[in-house]
């Protein structure tokens, strides 16, 4: 039984429909990455699984529970959270009061609280006073990271995370995803940067122009068939 | 005329204007709101505390302890039911929907009290005073200013030392990625309003004690508080409350100088604030 999975899922901007009938299925203990070129599809996927975006409400499904009209912060206390694109801090809030508020709706004991996520970002711990937009990219990742940690949530949704910052910090970054895995969060990763994808996916989905074009595990899909899947290329 | 008693006088004055502007600044701090009923809503308090002392025969400051949750009450109804709906993009629907509400106010109390100036009795207290060397300080007026002080530390200590004083500010950030923290804005902005409405109470507690009050008296009461809001820079209660000393400042010594005067002096020192320090003495760095 998926733990949160999509059904037919379209989504809309006014007139302009951005995605067509997207099936995707996440299980408990697992992580799947959502690839695809700019405007493929991926963000408004991620905004339609938080409830940033209303849909009907049985194209979204969360613990065979029907999430697809709730609004975010009803998703949220059920259990799921997002890194947002952007990583979007509060500019009001210092680092530690970023992360104190990612609990707010949702404040269940778990693995993660102030403490395990300084240890899993220390550098967060030195800075914890500073004002959370005063720290450098990849730093900000990891309060947004934390932020959405806070509240020990079943699923965690990242959008973009990789998206501005040099591949070193990308690299720091996605080092802490074994370490979330391992408390038992299930997540979801949307990116453009598909090697760092790849290497912490169970499986993947590749989407173009709001459909799934590709889906199966790193290891079943070949380079060229992530290619055609990206960009729509054929291959001979 | 002792300059030094006029100073004084008007300090304590302008903790009177610090409690009528701290609901605004704190409204327009996390919603962008402007309530251009306030100063109706401290009147409608005023006579609800009125009603309360001489149908009940409460002490005031009793009054004021059951009037706070009902004013909280009519405050959260008020944005979470009406005022929620106006906010957006544009900052038209609001003050059109409170001015609306000002003028709906005023003719209801007019109706329910008619024109009548009133005042809300204090017994002993009202010519009560203290002599502090050469200056005598009215007791009720010190309360005020007491008041007015503590209002500005606890709502404060409510910003920024409250999980919910995150969420305003959060709120206020950013609601989008508010609701992703589990915040829901549109009851943040209901327990805000809800919250300045209690201030409300506190300030028209000490408006109907003070002096004569009538249905009418609500926008110039407004134009005090904004002045006070603007003055200390949006967003900042310690600026709120120096704003409000400002004025009040300059009133007394407008009208030590010329009692046609009192009004206008108030309104010449707001204005010479914007013109050397637009932004306020205190403005928030991220506004």
């Amino acid at each position: 039984m998926a733990l949160l999975e999509t059904q037919g899922l379209t989504a809309f901007y006014g007139d302009f429909q951005a995605l067509f009938g997207v099936d995707i299925t996440l299980d408990a203990g697992e992580t799947v990455a959502i690839i695809g070129a700019n405007g493929a599809g991926k963000s408004t996927l991620m905004r339609s699984m938080s409830g940033m975006i209303a849909n009907a409400a049985g194209q979204v499904r969360f613990e065979e529970r029907e999430i697809g009209a709730l609004p975010a912060p009803d998703v949220m206390a059920l259990g799921i959270a997002m890194v947002p694109e952007g990583r979007k801090l509060f500019p009001s809030l210092s680092v530690e009061e970023n992360l104190l508020i990612g609990r707010y709706g949702r404040a269940t004991a778990g693995a993660w609280s102030l403490q395990t996520v300084y240890d899993l970002f220390p550098v967060l711990k030195e800075r914890r006073n500073s004002p959370g937009t005063a720290l450098s990219g990849g730093q900000q990742q990891m309060v947004a990271i934390g932020r959405a940690l806070m509240s020990n949530p079943k699923v965690l949704l990242c959008d973009e995370i990789s998206l501005g910052l040099a591949p070193v910090i990308i690299r720091d970054i996605y080092a802490a995803f074994p370490k979330i895995r391992a408390e038992g969060a299930s997540i979801v990763i949307v990116e453009q940067d598909i090697g760092q994808a790849l290497k912490v996916a169970d499986r993947l989905y590749c989407m173009m122009e709001g459909r799934v074009t590709l889906s199966g595990t790193p290891a079943s899909v070949g380079r060229d068939e992530i290619h055609a899947a990206y960009f729509g290329a054929h291959t001979a | 005329m002792n300059w030094l008693d006029t100073i004084v006088q008007g300090i304590l004055l302008g903790g009177l204007y610090a409690l009528f502007a701290a609901g605004l600044s704190l409204v327009f701090g996390i919603m962008r709101l402007v309530n251009l009923a306030h100063g109706d809503l401290i009147v409608l308090a005023a006579f609800l505390l009125l009603v309360l002392v001489s149908a009940l025969g409460l002490n005031p400051f009793v009054a004021a302890l059951v009037a706070l949750p009902v004013m909280y009450a009519i405050g959260w109804g008020l944005q979470f039911l009406v005022l929620n709906r106006t906010i957006g993009d544009d900052i038209l629907p609001p003050l059109l929907v409170t001015f609306g509400l000002s003028v709906v106010i005023q003719n209801a109390l007019l109706q329910g009290f008619s024109a009548d100036s009133r005042r809300v009795p204090v017994g002993a207290l009202e010519s009560a005073s203290l002599q502090i060397g050469p200056i005598s300080v009215g007791t009720m007026p010190l309360f005020t200013f007491l008041s007015a002080v503590g209002v500005i530390v606890g709502l404060n200590l409510i910003f920024y030392r409250t999980g919910l004083g995150r969420a305003f500010r959060a709120t206020s950030d950013d609601r989008a990625t508010a609701g992703l923290m589990g915040i829901r804005a549109d009851r943040i902005f209901a327990t805000a309003t809800g919250l300045a409405m209690v201030v409300v109470t506190i300030a028209a507690l000490f408006l109907g004690t003070r002096a004569n009050f009538d249905p009418t008296m609500g926008p110039a009461r407004l134009i005090y508080a904004f002045e006070a809001v603007i003055i200390g820079g949006l967003g900042s209660f310690w600026g709120t409350l120096a704003g409000g000393v400002i004025i009040g400042v300059a009133q007394t010594l407008g009208a030590a100088i010329n009692p046609e005067w009192q009004i206008l002096a108030g309104h010449l020192a707001f204005l010479l604030v914007l013109l050397v320090r637009p932004r306020g003495l205190f403005p928030r760095a991220l506004d």
